[in-house]
């Protein structure tokens, strides 16, 4: 926490669910091998229709074809980001693309856990629907300790909502850190 | 105040007396669940946190339910099946249904089980537990796939969690849970011969919509709800996740107890919402108005009546998963499809092998359910999750193009199935059964000659 994340925004609309995510098919690489982990990053994204993938136009992918990392820092969603399954591979593709923030309106509960827990990225909310406020390629700012995201170009301010009882966790860098900074589990 | 039977069985895992909508709590787990396409992500968590020598926190409790990736030819998805029996192996894990038709490194498709009766293996992870006994009422269940929530129809709290939180609760035995406010939904009157327990839950979502219950609780009750089967309240409680919510919950009764009676000699006390406990809302539904209702692409909240759909033509019937392969669900379809035949391509998938055997042993006039399936030009496959989520490409009923599908699955997303512009109809196994006889979407009640609810207790 306390950084900032600089870079192009990527914009998706309402319930783009975790097979849009990242597809079933893909589930089977193992994220314990470095090589097939990058894998999750090269189909971050890639089961969202193509006309709804980057808005307000679409057709564009958040990852490029061949590429393992995004060129997008920041992911802008409307209602309920990742509802469907509770697959775990969803934030963890979205961080092995390089991409460790989501601004949604509203998450579906597991993937927000798993986002918190997993420590792969951070899920803020925002209380204004900035899916028609920011287009994909927009060059934001989103300044985490402060929970705003700046439209760098227009030189506007979207206040973020606090991200309230997980900061604790979101801060140690998941439920592992946070269980042995708190003294639930024995540091390694 | 009073409590409702979610915060109930939440403060007795906790050690409280009470617990309050909001709060955070840690928990402690009775059974964790994995299915081979987290198990390897879990399990790399938990060597790269605890120690690959580390034990787990109780390996009784600890279920490993191969049932996703089965019948492929896919070579990652059979090394996941090597990695959940290597780690049941080294950490002394019982309660694993291995595929045990799957030698060590086998290369190519998967070769099926001979008898469904002759395996350790039995298929799809919700219903494994309740038939092998892993479901008890007011027990705290958690497992890492979105439709744990399932289990929820014992009356238990149950819900579905990621691989960090799975291997957590592995090392510990615990995981915080914030006490969701409960919404209640009663389900009242006669429950007509056409309707199943999937029409219910998909009215219902329809009227919340696909984030209508998130971070909730949804909470079941009224007598068309008493007066449903094990099978049917599985239904409903499955799709509870469909709406956002983080568990779906129906008190147990007889019914449920003679349920697990049969299946666990572990003592259980059940639990029930005081009568003034606090929901966030409470909706009343008259089943006996109800029509056979579906969800349209691409959302389990998009809600229609057949009435409204009933025009659109289809390529495939499908009828499988937790949700929908269950032997209630294979009785109501042969129901439709006793000596017709079937227009759309359609695939049976049952959920487990006990329910894989049940087509051979139940009849209808004489004739097996497996015998009406084949007849009526049916391709039955064997016992898995199959392609209710698509799946590697060579998976049996997979949406390879962009087909029409009525489905008795949970979940309609884009790509769900398959094909990302797939359009698929979430329907009861009556409907699709129907659907599948005409070729379009139908109504039930134009092929249906009974006058008994077909899932009744």
């Amino acid at each position: 926490m306390g950084e900032k994340i600089r870079g192009k925004a990527f914009v998706v609309g309402d319930n783009v669910d975790t097979d849009q995510i990242i597809p079933a098919m893909h589930l089977v690489y193992d994220p314990s091998d470095p090589q097939q982990r990058k894998l999750y990053g090269r189909f971050a994204l890639s089961g969202v229709p193509v006309e709804q993938s980057g808005l307000p136009d679409g057709n564009v992918p958040f990852v490029a074809d061949g590429a393992d990392k995004s060129e997008f820092a920041v992911i802008i969603a409307g209602r309920n980001f990742g509802c469907g399954s509770s697959r775990e591979h969803a934030p963890l593709a979205i961080s092995e693309a390089g991409c460790h923030a989501v601004i949604a309106e509203s998450y579906a509960r597991i993937f927000y856990r798993n986002s918190v827990n997993g420590g792969y990225l951070v899920p803020l909310e925002t209380p204004l629907r900035l899916i028609e406020h920011i287009a994909t390629g927009t060059e934001v700012e989103l300044d985490l300790s402060e929970g705003v995201l700046t439209d760098t170009a227009a030189g506007q301010n979207h206040k973020l909502n606090p991200l309230g009882d997980v900061a604790e966790i979101v801060a140690a860098g998941g439920i592992f850190d946070y269980a042995r900074k708190t003294g639930l589990l024995e540091s390694k | 105040m009073g409590m409702t039977i979610t915060q109930k069985i939440l403060a007795r895992h906790a050690g409280r007396d009470s617990v309050a909508e909001g709060e955070n709590v840690w928990v402690d787990v009775d059974v964790l669940m994995t299915n081979d396409v987290i198990a390897p992500q879990m399990i790399g968590v938990f060597e790269s946190q605890a120690g690959s020598d580390a034990p787990v926190w109780d390996a009784d409790k600890v279920v490993l339910i191969p049932d996703h990736y089965i019948f492929t030819a896919d070579q990652h998805a059979h090394r996941n099946i090597e990695t959940m029996r290597d780690f049941a192996k080294r950490k002394g894990i019982r309660h694993f249904y291995d595929a045990d038709f799957l030698p060590e490194g086998f290369q190519g498709y998967t070769p099926c089980y001979e008898s469904p009766l002759e395996t350790d293996y039995m298929g799809v992870c919700h219903l494994t537990l309740p038939q092998k006994g892993h479901t008890r009422p007011g027990e705290l269940l958690l497992g890492t796939d979105s439709h744990t929530c399932t289990h929820g129809a014992f009356g238990e709290f149950s819900s579905g969690i990621g691989s960090t939180d799975g291997a957590f609760v592995l090392a510990t035995g615990k995981l915080w849970l914030k006490v969701p406010a409960s919404m209640l939904f009663t389900f009242s009157g006669e429950m007509p011969p056409y309707l199943m327990a999937k029409d219910l839950i998909l009215h219902a979502i329809g009227e919340i919509g696909a984030d209508g219950a998130t971070y909730r609780a949804m909470e079941f009750a009224g007598e068309a709800i008493s007066g449903l089967n094990m099978d049917e309240r599985m239904t409903i409680c499955n799709m509870a996740i469909e709406a956002g919510g983080k568990n779906g919950i129906i008190a147990a009764d007889e019914v449920t107890e003679r349920f697990v009676r049969q299946r666990s000699d572990k003592p259980f006390e059940t639990v029930f919402s005081d009568s003034k406990a606090d929901y966030v809302s409470a909706m009343e539904f008259d089943v006996s108005a109800m029509e056979p209702t579906l969800a349209c692409p691409h959302s389990p909240g998009i809600r229609a009546t057949e009435r409204q759909v009933e025009d659109v033509e289809i390529d495939r019937s499908y009828i499988g998963s937790c949700t929908g392969g269950k032997t209630t669900d294979f009785i109501a379809a042969a129901r439709v499809l006793r000596g017709r035949e079937v227009r759309a391509e359609t695939f049976i998938v049952p959920a487990t092998t006990e329910i894989d055997a049940e087509l051979d042993r139940l009849t209808i006039g004489g004739r097996t359910l497996r015998q009406i399936f084949v007849e009526a030009g049916c391709k039955v496959g064997p016992a898995s999750c199959a392609a209710c989520l698509g799946g590697p490409e060579d998976t049996f009923g997979r949406a390879n193009e962009p087909l029409t599908v009525v489905s008795t699955t949970n979940r309609n997303f884009p790509g769900r199935m398959g094909h990302a512009e797939a359009r698929i109809y979430l329907a009861s196994p009556l409907t699709a059964a129907a659907s599948a006889v005409t070729g379009h979407i139908t109504d039930p009640r134009e092929m249906i000659d009974f006058d008994r609810t077909i899932g009744a207790a």
